[in-house]
Parts: structure tokens; sequence; C-alpha cells
């Protein structure tokens, strides 16, 4: 490449205009969406609605967030999302980062028959019925165990620290512990478990994200309401439409004057919704994004 | 650490190894056992647990005789599920969605990472990387939501913009010829970035002096790209591909069923979504599994035929 930057002929000048160019359109085809929904969420919905607010935000207010706040539903939600993606994410890590461990061992007798059994599910599954009745026969419906318990690990994600486990613990280490006298457990927790923080950020990363986003079993699992997590109330008011009464009425009259046109209110707490249901992950991401991108490029060693 | 494993080595390692028989191999690292336990249950009890109940497709399902108990109906919810008049329409749509998605959602983040790879590490470089990623943090539900919020008929930005150009408001979720169209392009919008990433590694393994020994041949950036990075990237290219081909009647039914109504659901009922509407919500539990076991199987089938396409006709497989 540093040769390329020395003699840049004009076919190439042409060419990496086209591709700036490209780039750009890319860019911003992406980041217009993103900057309409943060613009229509503190804009005047009636401007939003009828199409006055294109990009900047007009007639600036922060009802949509007020109402946000004072919803009830979204906070528990939001609770419940919380308490699923903490302890669904440990029981990830306790299920995947041992096996991982274990399976990059040379010298582990099995670890072809444990690679391949785990594999299999790739491809072949018993399907959606089949594991419905399952967690039924297991009496886990309407229990937050059918959200965590059937996801406990992904077999994409053991092969991503294993190949870690393999390529950055040195076999002289376990060999040196081990003449030393030392447990494979203790090597495990005083040794390995030391050294792999970035793959162990890597995958609550990526099993995090996955618990905060997931709606599905939700939907299929549970029953009571004061469960749902925060997808399932997004669902309600962002695919439903259902707005609740009491959402409605959170707001005070005089606002509820300034706008009575209820559909514009449901338009404004809808933008509020998606800004701080998504911020969370959106938030945090870019610092993280090193991390995100490692993950995916270790898996792709192997894949 | 490493003066340990040196000087030990000769000493003790030697020996150890000539003993070793499988059994002691076992015993000696029994604690792993201990370590991948957690696992192995969890595959055996959430993955193949579920495929003991595969067997109810060929049976009547009975909630009180239990998976077992019920009786014998061979291929009956088959042959019953070929007949149906809505069979070829769900075959029709799952196969055609899976097809426009790859044939627009495929390319474009090889021909994306190819345009970053050409230019310089720095801010606009990051800034674009960041800002196209992004999308892929998006939940389901909220995309529905932005999907639906944009796509509105009265108060839409899309149709704003469509009216700004002089024509009439489209329905787009309403209409079914649309709605193929619509879950096709906002994948693309939301995966295309992500889908660079992938790419990019295959990409950051090209040996410069490659670069470097064509540039002196006088080679322009179009030319290197055609001759070194595509050739670099297509092992990986042929991967996903097969990948992708496996699943092609594996057309998801999270993001389908936000999207579905009774006025789209001409083209937007796919294989999957039948399957949780028949199984779950109209408790044909057992038609329900042979719909979803045909699928499976198709699937199966196509991934072990494109993998023998590839093996013959290049050095890429999956196995």
């Amino acid at each position: 490449m540093s040769v390329a930057a020395v003699k840049e002929t004009k076919t190439d000048k042409i060419f990496l205009t086209c591709n700036y160019i490209y780039l750009t359109i890319a860019l911003l085809l992406v980041l217009y969406p993103l900057l309409y929904i943060v613009s229509a969420s503190i804009s005047d919905p009636k401007l939003v609605a009828s199409g006055e607010m294109w990009l900047f935000p007009k007639g600036i207010t922060f009802e949509g967030y007020k109402m946000v706040f004072q919803n009830d539903k979204i906070w528990m939600g939001y609770g419940n999302t919380i308490l699923y993606t903490v302890i669904g994410t440990c029981v990830n890590l306790i299920v995947t980062i041992p096996a991982a461990y274990a399976l990059s061992r040379k010298d582990f007798v099995g670890r072809n028959f444990f690679m391949g059994m785990f594999m299999v599910t790739m491809f072949i599954g018993g399907g959606l019925v089949p594991g419905y009745l399952l967690i039924k026969n297991l009496g886990l419906v309407n229990s937050m165990w059918a959200l965590i318990l059937p996801g406990a690990a992904s077999i994409w994600n053991i092969i991503v620290s294993r190949t870690f486990f393999a390529s950055t613990i040195p076999r002289e280490l376990q060999e040196a512990a081990q003449i030393d006298g030392c447990t494979n457990m203790r090597l495990f927790i005083k040794i390995v478990l030391p050294l792999s923080a970035p793959i162990i950020a890597v995958m609550a990363l990526f099993y995090g994200v996955g618990h905060w986003n997931s709606y599905f079993s939700a939907l299929i699992y549970l029953n009571d309401e004061s469960k749902f997590p925060l997808q399932m109330i997004l669902r309600q008011i962002l695919v439903l439409n259902e707005i609740s009464a009491d959402t409605a009425g959170a707001i005070n009259a005089s606002v509820a004057e300034a706008m009575n046109n209820k559909a514009e209110v449901a338009a404004l707490l809808k933008y509020g919704v998606i800004i701080v249901s998504t911020l969370p992950v959106i938030a945090i991401y870019p610092f993280l994004q090193r991390y995100f991108v490692q993950g995916v490029m270790i898996g792709s060693v192997k894949g | 650490m490493q003066q340990n494993g040196v000087t030990a080595m000769p000493v003790q390692g030697v020996p150890l190894k000539k003993k070793n028989t499988l059994w002691k191999r076992i015993a000696q690292n029994w604690e792993l056992y201990l370590l991948i336990a957690p696992a192995f249950f969890y595959f055996l009890i959430f993955h193949y647990g579920p495929m003991y109940g595969i067997q109810i497709a060929f049976k009547n399902f009975i909630p009180a005789k239990g998976i077992w108990g019920s009786p014998w109906v061979g291929f009956d919810h088959f042959t019953r599920f070929f007949d149906s008049y809505y069979f070829w329409d769900l075959l029709w749509n799952t196969l055609s969605i899976s097809l426009y998605e790859l044939a627009v959602g495929f390319p474009l983040p090889i021909i994306l990472a190819l345009a970053f790879n050409e230019i310089r590490t720095g801010f606009f470089k990051k800034s674009v990387q960041t800002v196209t990623y992004a999308p892929h943090f998006i939940s389901m539900v909220v995309m529905a939501g932005i999907i639906i919020t944009f796509l509105s008929p009265s108060t839409g930005i899309i149709n704003h913009m469509i009216q700004w150009f002089g024509f009439e408001p489209i329905n787009f979720l309403t209409e079914p010829k649309w709605f193929k169209t619509m879950y096709v392009l906002s994948g693309v919008w939301q995966g295309t970035g992500w889908g660079t990433i992938i790419y990019l590694a295959a990409l950051s393994g090209v040996d410069p002096q490659l670069h470097e020994a064509a540039i002196v041949d006088g080679a322009s950036r179009w030319q290197r790209i055609l001759n070194i990075n595509i050739p670099a990237i297509l092992p990986t290219i042929t991967i996903l591909m097969i990948l992708n081909m496996g699943g092609i009647l594996g057309v998801g039914y999270e993001k389908i069923l936000l999207l579905q109504n009774s006025l789209n659901m001409s083209s937007s009922d796919v294989i999957s979504t039948f399957v949780y509407r028949s199984g779950l919500v109209d408790a044909q539990y057992s038609f329900s599994t042979a719909v979803g076991l045909f699928n499976s199987v198709i699937n199966a089938a196509l991934l072990i035929i494109v993998n023998q396409i590839a093996r013959k006709t290049s050095e890429n497989s999956l196995w």
C-alpha cells in the first residue's frame, strides 16, 4: 500500500474517487434513517407526520421521552430484560468457556466425539414444536428459564472460544503446571481464566446483545405480562399499535390539548421508545467495536 | 513459566508419555470432563431431546398419551401438507424470498469490503465502518417498528419522499407485491455493514508483496482487485455461499411474523411462519412437526448437494 501511495496513476485516481463516492453514499444511506429517528423523537409530531421535519428536529419537544419515562410497562420490561440479560449471559459463559477450554486441549480424550456431537446440532434439530413440547414437559413454560436454558450455549461461540484458547494458551504452560502437580481444575481457574479476559468479554457481548434483543422465546413461552422483557413491550407499542389508555393518560391535560391527535402522541412515543430501548446497545457498541470485530475474525479463521 | 517447562520436560515428560495408556490419559484429565459436562448436558437435553419428539410427525400426538403413547399414522401429515392448496404458495414464497435475499444481499458485503480495503485507515474509514455496522445491533422488533413507521402511507417519510417526486403514495405494508422487496431491502440496510467483517478478515491476510509486485508490473487498482483481492477472498465466498444455499428454505419467522398482516399474507407466508401458526397458535402439533421436518430434510439435502458440487469444482468445501 505504501508503494501505491507514491505513484497513483490517473486511472487509479479516478477509481479512488469513485470508491470514496460509493462509500459516502453507503454511509448516508445507513446514517439517514438513524438521524431521522433521533430528530423525530424530539420534534413536534405534527411536523413529523406531515413530512416537514425530514432531517433536523423541528418544534423541539421532549414530551415523547416524558411519556416513555412515565410508562410503567416500559420500565417493567426494562427491568426484566436487564435481569434476563445478566443471568442469561452468566449461564452462557458458565457453559461455553469451560467447554471450549476442554475442547482446545489436544490431550483430552473424546474431544472429537464431543465436538461432533455439538456440531451435528448446527444441521439437524428437532424443530419448533418438539422444542416447545420439551420445554412444556420440563415445566418451564411461563418461567424465566424458558428464555435462558434453551439457548445456554451456541456452537458457533464455543468454536470461537476454542480457537482462542488453542491459539493463545501455550501448551508448555499447561505441561509445566501439570508437572508441578497442578490439577486441571486449578490450572483452568488460576491460570487459564485470568489469561482469557478478551474472549470472555467478546462472548459476554455476543450473548448479552442476543438476550437484550430477543423476543421470540418470550412470545411463545411467557404468559404473564409482568414477566415480559422489553422487546415484548416494544412489540405491543411498535408493531401491534397497542397503546393502552394509561399510556395516553400519562401525559398531562395541557399537552393532550396541544396535541389532541392521539395518533400523533402514539408516533412520538414510538420514536422515543426506539431510542430508549436501543440506546444501551448502540451507545456502548462503538467503544467495544474492536471486540465484536475480533470475535467475528477469530471465528472466520476457523469457519 | 517457560523455564519450568524446558527444564522439567526432558526429565519427566518423556517417560510419562510412554506409559500413557488410553485409560490413564482419561483418568489423568478427568476434570476436563467436569468442565465439558454443562455443555454436554445442555446439548443432550435441549438439542437431542427435541429430536426424540420428531416422531410425532408420524403420529397423531395426543398430549394425554404423551409422545411415545400416541398412535402411529405414517405419512398422513406429510401427504396432507403436500396436497393442501397452500403448499405451492408457501414453497414459492419461501424460495423467492430466499433467492431474492441471496441475489441482493450476498454480493453487497463483498463489494463494500473490497471498497473498504482500498482506502487508508483513518477517520473516514473508521466512521463509515462504525456507522454501517451499527444497524446490526438493532433488534428485530425495533427494526419492524422502524419499517412500519417509515413506510406508513400517510405519515411515513418514505411516502413523503415519493410524493415529493410527484408519485402516488404506496401502501407498502398491505400490498402483497411489495412485501418481499421491503423484507429484503431492510435486511440489506441492517446487515451489509456487519457482513463485511468476515471478508475484511480474509483481505487482511493478503500478502502485501503481491500488491507491490503487481504495482511494479504496472497493474492498476482495479486490476489488483480482480486478480489479487477477489481470488484471496474466494474461499470465504464459497463457504458462505454453501451455507446460504443450505438455508435456502430456512427463511426465519422472527422478522416475518412482525411484518405479516392479513392483507400481505399471500406473499409473506413462508414455511417457518406456517409452522409457527399451525403448531403453536392452532396447536396442531403433529402436522406442524411434519411440515418442519420436511423443511429441515430439504435444507440438509441442499447443503449436502451444494457442498458436493463445491468440492468437485473447487478446493473449498465445508467437509
